[in-house]
């Protein structure tokens, strides 16, 4: 029956066609992250692979990462935030004054911090969803105002040094809780990071082999077994290599276990539950929304409040990675975390993306940030290449849109 | 000397693999109104894309041949330049821009260039009296209604100097009143010797109007009939390629008891509040029943449709709902939904759909909290049901993954009513449902609203088009200046009679 349903599937001329030009435009971000990769990987004679580089392309890059989840269901919304990066300075320079000056425990203060951001982002998302106030404005005046505030908060100083805990967690790694591997090709990789590794690459395998037989049972198409089971080797491998790398330098970064649990989290709140298919539906189509029932208002103000919760974890997590809480902190964050998101997928008008897109998108960004430092390559050039590599993103979107209509 | 002023011949068109047009031949005579008939998809807007340069010379097969010279247009301005012009079905106006700036867009009267505002208003006065519209040139364009804005659009082409005039769709989106004024107005260009040619759904319009009718169908060119003594049957058949014996699908009705009545419903203007909209209308609907509202545009159809439905219109709002016997809340479209009511609205690309999204997720967007007990959508259930309605309903689409803006007018109508049909309503409110669609899908809605009676549900169309009502409806209100002024059972309605009490209190 299913080997039917897949047979008649192939003998449709359209069908194969027009998904293989689907996949395209889908996957074309995926593509182009590996050719940059593979483009550097050559340009730097294999250092930007070693562990140790790795595990810096993914410290430096975790808030811009956790700025640009926030910001792509924002703009998913069809809406976009220009204050996420004064938030990150004020929600920093909180954190500070919470642990240095009270001398709260580390806990108590990222937990206010976290909520102070939510805050943040319901006020602003009070003027954008209930008062209809367009969020370039709103976000532009929080811009302004947040800054105002941080050079408030901190009196044009620093303030640190931040507690362990909060330095680890933006800057340290896990424990060799159960020793290194000592012999082989592997010698001295963590054992922990590598389990950690293997446990996710099966759960990654087990999930999928369930939706397959889910969607089987259901009568669907699904990809021929071989094409199945390449595809979970390709990501496994990935996976591995990348798990490898780090075990080998200095176990996993802690923020990177906060990150595979963000973007695995929001990608199934995304796209599986009713809060995130109603934020696609506004973008796509506000009047065709609202006249289906979707409480367009609420949904647009936890957007903006989720999206300052983010900025108050990247907020902590920059505070701690420098150390310090600074009056110019998260200066343009906001670009780099849009950029992000376009260059991920996103559209401008709203209605379309993906979390793993923006995260990738924002692997990119970072990506040719640390390539081309370690070739040694000025900064001007850096800022010309990726500003360069957002236009040629939304024209390679632009442009499958157009042909996928003609 | 041939007294034709445009021979198409042999044009070929295709698009990546589809064969839009197919050896279409058209010859229009010099000062004729020259209707073009067929099914949504039959080819008609292609074939003068390609007439008009949208489609330039080389992108086609075949030979343009105006005004005896073989014509290679390149684009827009090249056809322009000889004296054709094109209206599309969606006005191309700019609404902040005055009626004088929007006639001589692209095409200013200006001195050193800087525009000669005096010889424009000038010259934009004369062009409206042309048209008979009697608007002050400095209004700007979005204070107009739609049929003063086509009015525009038409005066717009005589300032280019036009010879032969396209109008796609002309009336679609206007009432009665302005429909017959803008057919006289061709009439009228008719005798000035400017020659037409009109794409329209709206048969009775091309009987009255039109010399000659071709029939296009599957991107071929059927025949070309003289309009006077051929009647819309035989229009249709050519147009579906068989006899369409009965436009309506037949139908036995089974009527139950009342489910909803509406009570001294009462709505204002959100624009200007002290204005009434519905004026304590009261009307009833029984299980079953599919119940007609005839009104003309402006007279408050739409208006007491979306306010009833979660107040999505107007302020000021006053009445009762009763459903069952007993008053309902629906001051939420939510609400409105949980109470069992739906609303397909006459705007179906910015009301009804999300365009950029697929079949599946539009048919599921209403009722996605019945696909998500627990907050989590099952996709795979979400695409069985929309493999369900793609199949009872007949939605010609590859897959339900594919987007629903790929999708024909009639098709992606379908996946709105699969979506209401979807939340299981008891009342559904259809707003214009076949607006721009064709004939042969247009039977198709109508099966479905007659099945959607013969679950018991109790259905309400709202509708421009008279016969359509008179075909579909047990039951018809006319509804005027806001006020229901009759009520009319299937056996009593005529077109006279409904039209009599439409325009009842109208500029009295």
């Amino acid at each position: 029956m299913t080997t039917e349903t897949a047979a008649t599937a192939l003998k449709t001329p359209a069908g194969p066609q027009r998904r293989f030009t689907f996949n395209l435009r889908q996957s074309g971000i995926y593509i182009a992250f590996a050719l940059i990769v593979v483009l550097f990987t050559v340009l730097t004679d294999g250092a930007l692979l070693t562990p140790q580089n790795i595990s810096n392309i993914i410290v430096q890059n975790s808030y811009v990462l956790i700025l640009a989840i926030g910001m792509i269901l924002v703009i998913i919304g069809g809406h976009i935030d220009l204050s996420v990066g004064s938030v990150v300075a004020l929600t920093g320079a909180i954190c500070a004054v919470l642990t240095v000056q009270m001398g709260l425990p580390w806990w108590l203060a990222v937990l206010i911090t976290l909520l102070a951001g939510a805050v943040i982002g319901a006020a602003q998302g009070y003027w954008v969803a209930f008062f209809g106030i367009p969020a370039f404005i709103v976000t532009l005046a929080g811009m302004l105002v947040f800054r105002a505030l941080t050079l408030t908060v901190l009196g044009n100083q620093g303030i640190g040094p931040f507690p362990d805990q909060i330095r680890t967690l933006a800057n340290g790694f896990t424990e060799g809780y159960l020793g290194n591997v000592g012999l082989g090709p592997l010698g001295g990789a963590d054992l922990v990071s590598l389990l950690v590794g293997v446990a996710v690459v099966a759960g990654f395998a087990f999930n999928q082999w369930r939706n397959r037989k889910a969607r089987l049972s259901y009568g669907q198409v699904v990809d021929p077994f071989p094409i199945f089971v390449a595809k979970i080797a390709l990501a496994a491998a990935v996976v591995l290599a990348v798990v490898v790398q780090l075990a080998r330098f200095r176990n996993l970064p802690w923020v990177l276990v906060l990150l595979a649990v963000l973007a695995l989290g929001y990608s199934v709140m995304a796209n599986k539950s009713v809060f995130g298919r109603h934020i696609y539906a506004i973008g796509g189509n506000l009047q065709a929304a609202t006249l289906s029932g979707v409480k367009v208002k609420q949904v647009t103000f936890w957007v903006f409040v989720n999206m300052g919760l983010l900025s108050a974890l990247a907020g902590v997590i920059f505070a701690g990675r420098l150390n310090q809480a600074g009056p110019t902190a998260g200066n343009a964050f906001e670009l780099d975390a849009i950029a992000a998101a376009f260059i991920g997928g996103a559209a401008v008008q709203g209605g379309v993306g993906r979390v793993v897109g923006a995260i990738t998108g924002g692997l990119i960004m970072g990506v040719i940030n640390n390539g081309m430092s370690l070739i040694g390559a000025p900064s001007e050039r850096v800022m010309l290449v990726k500003g360069l590599v957002l236009l040629a993103a939304v024209a390679y979107d632009v442009w499958t849109k157009r042909r996928g209509r003609a | 000397m041939s007294d034709e002023i445009l021979v198409m011949r042999g044009i070929t068109k295709r698009f990546a693999g589809v064969t839009a047009l197919h050896d279409v031949t058209l010859a229009v005579r010099r000062g004729e109104i020259h209707a073009i008939c067929g099914e949504n998809g039959a080819g008609k807007s292609t074939l003068m894309k390609v007439l008009s340069g949208v489609h330039p010379h080389g992108s086609y097969e075949g030979e343009i041949v105006f005004e005896g010279e073989p014509c290679s247009f390149g684009g827009v301005r090249d056809s322009e330049r000889r004296g054709i012009v094109i209206i599309h079905q969606e006005l191309a106006l700019c609404g902040q821009l005055s009626v004088a700036e929007n006639l001589f867009l692209g095409n200013e009267r200006a001195k050193r260039g800087f525009i000669d505002w005096n010889r424009t208003n000038h010259a934009a006065g004369a062009l409206l009296a042309r048209v008979g519209l009697r608007e002050n040139p400095t209004t700007p364009v979005h204070d107009l209604g739609v049929g003063k804005q086509q009015l525009v659009e038409i005066a717009k082409a005589l300032a280019k100097d036009v010879k032969l005039l396209i109008l796609d769709e002309p009336t679609a989106a206007l009432n009665d009143d302005d429909s017959a004024h803008l057919l006289d107005l061709l009439d009228g260009l008719r005798d000035e010797g400017i020659t037409s040619v009109i794409i329209s759904h709206k048969l009775n319009e091309v009987t009255r109007i039109a010399d000659s009718i071709t029939i296009l169908r599957d991107g071929r060119t059927i025949e070309t009939l003289p309009a006077h003594d051929v009647s819309e049957d035989r229009i249709i058949s050519g147009m579906v390629g068989r006899d369409l014996e009965h436009r309506f699908p037949p139908r036995t009705p089974d009527i139950g008891d009342e489910v909803l009545r509406i009570e001294g419903w009462t709505v204002h203007s959100p624009s200007q509040p002290e204005r009434v909209v519905v004026d304590n209308a009261t009307l009833s609907l029984r299980r079953g029943e599919i119940v007609g509202l005839a009104g003309l545009m402006g007279a408050g159809r739409t208006e007491l449709a979306m306010s009833v439905f979660g107040r999505s219109y107007g302020v000021g709002i006053s009445g009762r709902v009763v459903k069952d016997g007993r008053e309902i809340d629906t001051r939420t479209v939510r609400k409105a939904i949980d109470h069992g009511l739906a609303y397909v609205s006459e705007d179906r690309k910015r009301y009804g759909l999300n365009l950029i999204q697929d079949v599946q997720l539009n048919v599921s967007a209403a009722g996605l909290d019945k696909l998500a007990p627990r907050g989590w959508v099952n996709e795979n259930e979400e695409h069985s049901v929309a493999e369900k309605y793609r199949r009872s309903m007949n939605i010609k689409t590859p897959t339900v993954a594919t987007p629903t803006s790929s999708l024909s007018g009639g098709n992606q109508q379908k996946v709105v009513l699969a979506k209401w049909m979807f939340t299981d309503p008891d009342v559904l409110i259809l707003d214009e449902p076949t607006r721009g669609i064709d004939v042969g899908a247009k039977y198709e809605i109508y099966s479905i609203i007659n099945d959607l009676a013969a679950q018991g549900r109790a259905v309400l169309v709202i509708s421009s088009e008279l016969p359509e009502l008179l075909g579909l409806c047990d039951r018809v209100y006319t509804l005027s200046e806001g006020r229901i002024t009759g009520e009319f059972d299937r056996v009593e309605a005529t077109q006279e009679r409904l039209m009599h009490h439409m325009t009842q209190g109208q500029t009295s």
